[in-house]
């Protein structure tokens, strides 16, 4: 990437050299001051006392009874969403590139319609249609809410993963497929779809990271206890909002950010193979998070 | 067939909706990009702090991030920005929040925009004699902004969609409206939930398909 | 195909946290009692899996009398737009949360009880003088949660002019009213008196003591189990004429000064 990027700049004469050494000071100063304003005014307000943070490091229980069962209901909404989505997902994808108007246009307005609508407001309708029309316990019901607002939108989104996918893939393959004589299902099904889902698993693996972040919007207004909840069930023991919601972020930082860095590792082992296997031209080597970002793009909105 | 729309204020609701995506957009455009141009500044501080802040707030729920400015900001450091009534306060962190997440998102984009921009324009433009900041602001990003018209479409979309996290800290918006009117009309669910969506469709499809035609006006012919 | 192995793992864990899910059948020598699990006070899950405050000691000693040992008890968090939904589905035989007695209420559920007789007041900073009455209130900053009937009360009632904030939990208004951004935090004295009383928060806050409503706090029961009701109601009085009720009181709320009411009546019959 530097060598792509430091074509903005000339290399440093002793000149730029200075005032480059002059903007990291300022900008480091400037950083500092804020930080140490932040802290004092913290101090001063009395978040940053032993009692308020000691209990993440000496308090074992505040992991085992808060934080790791609340991680675990939110990474168990993700896989469960991810999971029902993806082949929802790829029905839709795949009949948004259907030859037949009316398959085509269904598909297209569903996808549309759910990728407008909030999640939250997805996931807040879900809840009280549950809750008025079927039996679900009230225990897991949050859950089924919030799973059911993460599949409708992600279901969406993946469709268009899926359909740029498949419509990156060389035409030749299709010719090439229907040269030798196979119908069209079998075409999608052993020739398209295999080689669609190679390309987009990062782009998949990094939507899990969107999924695991929208939980907390369950937590936050359904009552699902996942990570984000944990939060006030430890204040009201421990009386430290702050400290606590401080370590909450920081555990979704560390689940994400492997996600993403797990997501860029495919990245750069898919095209490996696929330079070696030859089955789609080599691009030409850039940043991987680049090319997620394109993807990104392109199945729309979908990133954010 | 409306009357269940009756004692709620529709268009107050989204109007704040609108007001939210409106400032957080304008924000987010702003502070993204200074985080973009931090990124590819011959400064490594810069850069490593705009990575860092691109990476620790895009792994970061939302709701977390609102929550944190109404409770760490105001109600801890005692930051209230422009003042004014507690719904005036909440208003502004909310946007606040909303712009400091997304520009993450508008960063990113960017950035993948500065690297349509040929490196030979770039090195034209050194060999002018032109120095970082004019290189940036002259040559690179004026066509990295055309190049990145519908990703930034689709950030500004997902941003009108995240302005309900705001009822998290009580903000007035359409998703407060609407966990109200669902508890109290609940057997007009489908119809409290037909009308949020509509709302929602008219705010959204109109920002795509006309920023998707601008992005195709304006896109630099290579 | 290195994803393959890695969509077999997905699958497996989602499998295991299915079965996981799907276990937890109900027995019949086991009470499923709903209270709060976020309410110092009155019904808070600690660090140790254990259950305290004065809901709980009620519930338990209910339990007791109904021949439910303390081991027996199987608790639920029971949110309040739930209670009613977790009574009519059966999913719990008892509500011990906070649960004020109203008619529209009674239309869905029954009652047994009252157990406690709560007042709507304010929770203000130690060192504040300024709210001694109710129009003292106007051009204060209020906080309550979203969903609470109670702000709004305030509000409409008795203080047009007075700002609100909502937030999703009352944990989250003391932040605020610690640091002088808000001014009051407006529910039920007993959950008032939960917060106050707390070790982390002595001295720092105190309860206005304005008494605007009455909030008499029953156990919820599926509607219409006489039977049900009247063994509570019996267990109930034998609490109070034995001690424990006055004894549950000064263990949860005793160190907040609040001047809780004396045992009610118990009116909820047939």
């Amino acid at each position: 990437m530097s060598n792509n990027l430091s074509v903005l700049y000339d290399a440093p004469g002793p000149r730029a050299r200075r005032r480059n050494h002059l903007y990291t000071v300022l900008f480091v100063v400037a950083l500092a001051l804020a930080a140490w304003w932040v802290l004092d005014t913290m101090a001063e307000k009395h978040q940053l006392d032993g009692d308020k943070w000691k209990p993440f490091v000496t308090d074992g229980r505040v992991w085992t009874e808060y934080l790791l069962p609340g991680l675990g209901e939110t990474l168990k909404a993700a896989l469960l969403a991810i999971l029902i989505a993806l082949p929802l997902g790829a029905a839709l994808g795949i009949a948004r590139l259907s030859d037949h108007r009316w398959v085509r246009v269904p598909a297209g307005v569903v996808v549309e319609f759910f990728r407008a609508i909030p999640v939250l407001m997805l996931m807040l309708f879900a809840n009280q249609a549950y809750s008025e029309f079927t039996t679900v316990e009230s225990e897991v019901r949050p859950l089924i809410a919030v799973v059911t607002g993460l599949v409708l939108y992600n279901a969406s989104v993946i469709a268009e993963v899926v359909r740029a996918g498949i419509l990156s893939l060389p035409r030749g393959q299709n010719d090439a497929a229907q040269a030798i004589g196979m119908r069209k299902g079998q075409i999608m099904v052993s020739v398209l779809l295999p080689q669609a889902v190679t390309v987009m698993l990062p782009a998949l693996v990094s939507q899990l990271v969107v999924i695991v972040k929208d939980t907390a919007l369950g937590g936050a207004l359904l009552g699902f206890e996942e990570l984000f909840t944990q939060i006030s069930l430890i204040d009201s023991f421990y009386a430290n909002t702050i400290a606590a919601l401080v370590v909450v972020a920081l555990v979704y930082v560390v689940v994400n950010t492997a996600l993403t860095s797990f997501a860029g590792w495919l990245e750069g082992r898919l095209r490996r193979g696929r330079r070696s296997g030859g089955v789609v031209p080599p691009k030409a080597a850039g940043d991987p998070a680049d090319d997620l970002v394109k993807l990104t793009d392109q199945a729309g909105g979908r990133a954010v | 067939m409306f009357d269940f729309l009756e004692g709620y204020d529709l268009l107050a609701a989204f109007w704040v909706t609108v007001k939210l995506t409106v400032f957080s957009a304008i924000g987010s455009l702003i502070w993204g990009t200074l985080l973009a141009a931090m990124r590819v500044s011959p400064v490594p501080v810069m850069r490593a702090f705009g990575t860092a802040y691109v990476n620790i707030v895009r792994n970061t729920p939302l709701t977390i991030v609102i929550v944190f400015a109404s409770l760490g900001l105001y109600q801890t450091l005692g930051i209230s920005l422009l003042g004014g009534t507690l719904d005036d306060i909440n208003f502004q962190l909310a946007v606040l929040a909303l712009a400091a997440y997304t520009a993450s998102f508008v960063c990113e984009a960017l950035r993948s925009g500065i690297n349509t921009v040929p490196v030979g324009q770039a090195e034209a433009a050194r060999a002018l004699g032109l120095n970082f900041r004019q290189v940036l602001t002259l040559v690179v990003l004026p066509q990295a902004f055309r190049a990145v018209v519908a990703p930034l479409a689709n950030v500004l979309i997902a941003l009108t969609k995240n302005t309900t996290v705001a009822a998290a800290i009580g903000v007035a918006e359409a998703a407060t409206l609407m966990k109200d009117m669902i508890e109290n009309e609940s057997d007009a669910i489908f119809l409290v939930f037909s009308v949020f969506a509509f709302g929602f469709v008219v705010l959204t499809l109109p920002t795509g398909l006309l920023l998707g035609w601008l992005s195709k006006r304006v896109a630099v012919k290579r | 195909m290195k994803f393959r192995r890695t969509a077999a793992a997905a699958a497996a864990v989602l499998s295991l946290s299915l079965t996981a899910t799907a276990c937890g059948s109900g027995d019949d020598d086991k009470i499923k009692i709903g209270i709060k699990f976020d309410q110092p006070g009155l019904g808070l899950k600690t660090p140790d899996g254990k259950y305290q405050g004065f809901d709980v000691d009620v519930a338990k000693y209910v339990a007791k009398e109904l021949g439910y040992d303390e081991k027996d008890i199987e608790w639920k968090q029971a949110p309040s737009a739930e209670r009613e939904n977790m009574l009519s589905r059966g999913d719990v035989k008892l509500i011990v949360a906070t649960y004020s007695i109203t008619p529209e209420r009674k239309e869905k559920v029954s009652f047994a009880g009252p157990y406690l007789l709560a007042h709507q007041d304010l929770l203000i900073r130690a060192d504040d003088n300024s709210i001694k009455d109710v129009k003292d209130i106007n051009s204060k900053k209020l906080c309550s949660v979203t969903g609470s009937t109670s702000a709004q009360n305030v509000k409409k009632d008795f203080a047009p002019d007075a700002e609100l904030q909502r937030y999703n939990q009352y944990s989250q208004c003391l932040t605020g009213l610690e640091n002088k951004n808000l001014d009051a935090l407006t529910t039920d004295d007993s959950i008032l008196a939960g917060y106050a009383a707390q070790d982390k928060h002595k001295g720092k806050f105190k309860l206005a003591g304005l008494q605007l409503s009455d909030e008499n706090y029953g156990i919820g029961i599926k509607k219409g189990d006489k039977d049900l009701q009247t063994k509570i109601n019996k267990a109930l009085q034998k609490m109070i004429d034995e001690g424990a009720w006055d004894k549950a009181v000064k263990d949860n709320f005793g160190p907040a000064n609040y001047k809780n009411e004396p045992a009610p009546q118990i009116t909820e019959k047939g």
